[in-house]
């Protein structure tokens, strides 16, 4: 009787099996982030317990290891500033990636002019805070997060209705050609950059954050911005919402389908460039709430700060995978800690930090972490 | 013996010849032509970016591979030259030993990069090469120990090349207007007179940049009529039957990314043997990637001469067309937002609208146009 059970096994070998381990490697990325988070404590630990001007022979010193893990407690205040500050703004670069990501996963449109869409909402957000001095500049809660929502809410529905005509009229005629796309899309950056120096001026706007969101926390010896904290939090809610529309909607349903095959969305009777237009319109209205959280982050608005933006943004959407906005989140998560460790252990290496990033993701995943899209 | 120099390339129209003809006979003799300082920077910048935008037209027009990274390799040029002449004292063997350093490195670097992009998707070279350039930008302007940070180099070239060293005098043509033209005067008649200046180090220095362009420009030529060229070609109109008919894609992708950047690195080092300095706005700013893509969209993608007509267009476009605007702007003062969208600083929202009309409606170009191809 015994002997029975492997032959069963032998004759049902073609089933694939599920073990744990096989999906295993799909969730690697999800420990990316903390694994980052502790790499940036030891690093900065290591840098505080070398003593100046020490080669890399002291680390194989070990000394220097045995001394590590007080210099980490010492230099812990610093690194959760740095953690939440680089989650800050992994957050708002997450909010204008994701609208990226998503249209280039449901149409194949790769859009250059992202950037546009950052920039007139970081303009019209400013606008809409100036409009509102007196609110922003109010001691009370209340009052100063109304002026930001109002300032949001105006900068989503500008930047919306600007997609829907960027859409119309850049993106539609040249569908199916990348080459025509990157070019167009450019021009059409080139186009509102310089349109927005017409509407605002040529010079940089510098404006202030309101007054109850200037400042910052102090915890356990850290001090937290709160502004950063906020930008989390929206970030957190904006991601949350994401999925729980595109998991649990039939809308969500349609487009998750669409990126997967989109003919046979199609063929089910779906009229897939609706969808499209719907997806590229609140990808707009999401790059413009990154602009306006942006700007209120930098405290001054350019006409340039979009596409230099983008080049952050698309390092995030291909080491995500194209099409995946978990991978989008993680990226820009990954993407903000890199940035703000580097900046602080080697400040010239802060952008090239983030190269570097791309190209280790890259040759772990040519894909990027979580693709959707396969390459076509 | 001119068609076998043009690689049998012929521009195929008469109005393209005649205009190609008049482009080549006024940078030829640009310095007799043209009075002043301002022209001859002019001219000497349109055989430079000619073969800057030729170059890239190898990479966006031939192969249809779109890259932000050509600054990179424009900047490679130019800096070794300024490195060399700085290191090496100012001699022609620094300038040589600058711009084979510069060649070779951006020949490297656009192998590392190629491989690493090319080899997955087209579409992530673009983005990629956009990451890629703008952390070079940054990295040259902090790096100030080396490149001289945002200030850039300042440096010396051969004395045979500046305006101190004096060659001989130009022969000097009188012509003596009709009185229908000009009046003349109590002396006599009115007179045109060409040539007479001092041959100065200075227009040396013009007529290397132009032979080096010249040269540049038929070799490009040479290549895109090559069984190479060819290739490109077919990889463009679709790759996947390229590499069926058995040709490595990859390959040919990364050897045309490779060629393209030691020419962009050739142009860069002639750019700053003209101008005596670098510096990351003048070779590496996102501006001029913008420059070059006007150029080659404009003149005509996939053609050598359309690089040509659009480096030329462009050019004379950023010098003129600004003068123009501030005219209409001043004349239409009263009207709201007109005067702000014909501000002179705006000019390249109007070329933006035209790279944009131009890529829907005409791919082909100005060049396409006159050959009376349609995309």
């Amino acid at each position: 009787m015994s002997s029975s059970t492997p032959d069963v096994g032998a004759i049902h070998a073609t089933t694939p099996r599920r073990i744990g381990g096989r999906r295993f490697p799909a969730l690697v990325p999800l420990l990316l982030v903390p694994g980052l988070v502790i790499l940036g404590l030891v690093a900065m630990a290591l840098q505080a317990s070398l003593p100046e001007g020490a080669g890399w022979a002291a680390l194989l010193d070990p000394a220097t290891w045995s001394g590590l893990p007080m210099a980490a407690i010492a230099i812990q205040p610093s690194w959760l500033t740095l953690t939440v500050s680089g989650l800050a703004m992994g957050m708002m670069i997450f909010l204008m990636a994701s609208g990226l990501t998503l249209v280039f996963g449901l149409m194949d449109v790769i859009n250059f002019g992202h950037g546009a869409f950052i920039s007139v909402g970081a303009f019209v957000g400013a606008s809409v805070l100036f409009a509102y001095a007196s609110w922003v500049g109010a001691p009370d809660l209340g009052l100063n997060l109304a002026a930001v929502a109002l300032a949001v809410l105006a900068a989503m529905a500008a930047t919306g209705a600007m997609g829907l005509v960027f859409e119309r009229v850049i993106v539609r005629p040249v569908y199916g050609a990348h080459l025509k796309q990157i070019l167009v899309t450019m021009g059409g950056l080139i186009i509102a950059e310089q349109l927005i120096h017409v509407i605002w001026g040529p010079d940089e706007i510098f404006l202030s954050r309101p007054e109850t969101l200037k400042g910052a926390l102090t915890w356990q010896g850290a001090a937290l911005e709160k502004y950063r904290l906020l930008a989390v939090a929206v970030g957190l809610v904006v991601f949350a919402l994401m999925g729980l529309v595109l998991r649990f909607s039939r809308i969500g349903l349609i487009v998750r389908a669409g990126v997967q095959n989109g003919e046979m969305v199609e063929a089910m009777g779906y009229r897939l460039s609706r969808i499209f237009v719907l997806v590229f319109v609140a990808g707009s209205a999401l790059a413009g709430l990154g602009g306006v959280m942006w700007a209120m982050y930098q405290e001054v608005v350019t006409a340039q700060m979009g596409a230099e933006l983008m080049v952050l943004v698309f390092i995030v959407v291909i080491i995500g995978g194209l099409g995946s906005v978990e991978g989008c989140f993680i990226g820009a998560l990954l993407v903000g800690l890199t940035q703000n460790y580097t900046a602080f252990l080697e400040p010239k290496m802060a952008l090239v930090s983030n190269i570097g990033l791309m190209v280790l993701i890259l040759m772990w995943r040519p894909q990027g972490m979580l693709p959707v899209v396969r390459a076509k | 013996m001119m068609v076998k120099l043009l690689s049998g390339d012929k521009p195929g129209s008469v109005l393209l010849s005649l205009i190609l003809l008049g482009i080549f006979l006024s940078l030829a003799f640009a310095p007799f032509l043209f009075e002043g300082t301002r022209a001859l920077d002019t001219a000497a910048r349109i055989c430079v970016f000619i073969v800057l935008v030729a170059s890239y037209d190898l990479l966006l027009g031939y192969t249809g591979v779109v890259s932000f990274a050509h600054t990179i390799f424009f900047g490679f040029g130019a800096y070794g030259v300024a490195l060399a002449s700085i290191h090496m004292g100012r001699s022609f063997e620094a300038l040589a030993m600058g711009a084979g350093a510069g060649a070779l490195g951006a020949a490297l670097l656009a192998a590392v990069i190629g491989l690493f992009s090319l080899r997955v998707r087209a579409i992530f070279f673009a983005m990629i090469t956009l990451a890629v350039a703008s952390a070079v930008a940054v990295l040259v302007s902090q790096l100030s120990v080396l490149t001289g940070g945002e200030d850039g180099l300042t440096y010396r070239i051969p004395r045979e090349l500046t305006a101190a060293v004096t060659y001989g005098q130009a022969p000097e043509w009188r012509i003596a207007l009709p009185e229908a033209v000009a009046p003349g005067t109590e002396e006599g008649p009115a007179m045109l007179t060409l040539g007479g200046d001092r041959i100065s180090g200075k227009i040396a220095n013009y007529y290397l940049v132009f032979a080096g362009s010249l040269i540049l420009v038929l070799l490009m030529l040479r290549i895109v009529n090559s069984p190479f060229g060819r290739v490109l070609q077919a990889i463009r109109e679709n790759d996947f039957r390229a590499e069926a008919i058995g040709y490595r894609v990859v390959s040919y992708r990364i050897g045309v990314t490779v060629l393209s950047a030691v020419f962009a690195a050739l142009a860069g080092s002639l750019f700053a043997i003209w101008l005596r300095y670098v510096g990351p706005d003048t070779v590496l700013s996102f501006e001029i990637m913008i420059d070059i893509l006007l150029m080659v969209v404009i003149g005509g993608m996939g053609t050598i001469y359309g690089a040509v007509i659009g480096a030329v267009v462009l050019m004379l476009a950023q010098n003129y067309l600004k003068d123009l605007m501030a005219g209409a702007a001043t004349g239409l003062a009263d009207v709201p937002y007109a005067a702000d969208l014909l501000n002179p600083d705006r000019w390249l929202l109007w070329l933006g609208v035209l790279f944009v009309l131009s890529v829907y409606f005409f791919p082909t170009g100005v060049v396409g146009r006159l050959r009376g191809k349609r995309g």
